[in-house]
């Protein structure tokens, strides 16, 4: 595993668990998000997630970046899975630990509110009479700014 | 130039990736537009450029050996 990762392969949770402990921590909180088959209404059958690999990578260490400036003392790793995933499955893992336990918890929805806005990942929903590439316009130079 | 496409915009276009040439060194602002030029088909689609994997504002210059790439709105999470 890296420390932020795009991969194909199915998320094993456990070892960003780990990755991110050390003896300075007490709590780690560990994000999934899975597929979900119900949105508005829509059926979906499955998701395939396609990214720009080496710059989603590089934006998932900017977000590490920026949580490790602004809850110094936090350790965080990210993974997001890519290409066709089944309903429920893991598409994105966010491990972050912290001395104490508010930090993490912070620090950790700062992390999926990010991935959201700045990294190359897109999802394209596959219903059964149809299939549509989803996405809102965030990404640009200014939300790729660390905003305070 | 290298010039990558992705999701929507590589499925519209049905290509990945392509060599392109330019004379000299251009804007991203006039980069969108000769490219929206020759793909009329995606003048209205929103994209972000990023050049060599960064974000770059409209008025950042391309050099011949970059890597662009269209970035249409991103959905992960």
């Amino acid at each position: 595993m890296k420390q932020f990762e795009v991969t194909h392969d199915p998320i094993q949770t456990e070892q960003y668990r780990a990755y991110v402990l050390d003896e300075h921590q007490g709590g780690v909180v560990v994000f999934t998000g899975h597929v979900r088959e119900w949105t508005k209404g829509i059926k979906t059958e499955y998701l395939e997630y396609e990214a720009y690999v080496p710059m989603a990578e590089k934006k998932l260490a900017q977000i590490g970046d920026e949580i490790t400036q602004r809850w110094p003392g936090t350790r965080t790793a990210i993974v997001h899975r890519i290409g066709p995933l089944n309903i429920s499955d893991i598409a994105v893992l966010i491990s972050v630990s912290s001395p104490h336990r508010k930090d993490a918890y912070r620090a950790n929805e700062y992390a999926i509110e990010r991935i959201k806005e700045i990294v190359p990942i897109w999802k394209k929903e596959i219903w059964e009479d149809g299939a549509q590439w989803q996405g809102h316009q965030h990404g640009s130079h200014k939300d790729a700014i660390e905003e305070d | 130039m290298k010039v990558l496409y992705f999701a929507e915009l590589k499925e519209i276009l049905n290509v990945q990736s392509e060599e392109m040439n330019i004379n000299s060194e251009i804007t991203v602002e006039t980069f969108k537009q000769t490219l929206i030029e020759q793909y009329p088909q995606i003048a209205e689609k929103q994209f972000q450029i990023a050049v060599n994997e960064e974000f770059v504002p409209s008025d950042a210059i391309i050099q011949q050996n970059d890597i662009v790439a269209l970035i249409p709105p991103v959905s992960g999470g």
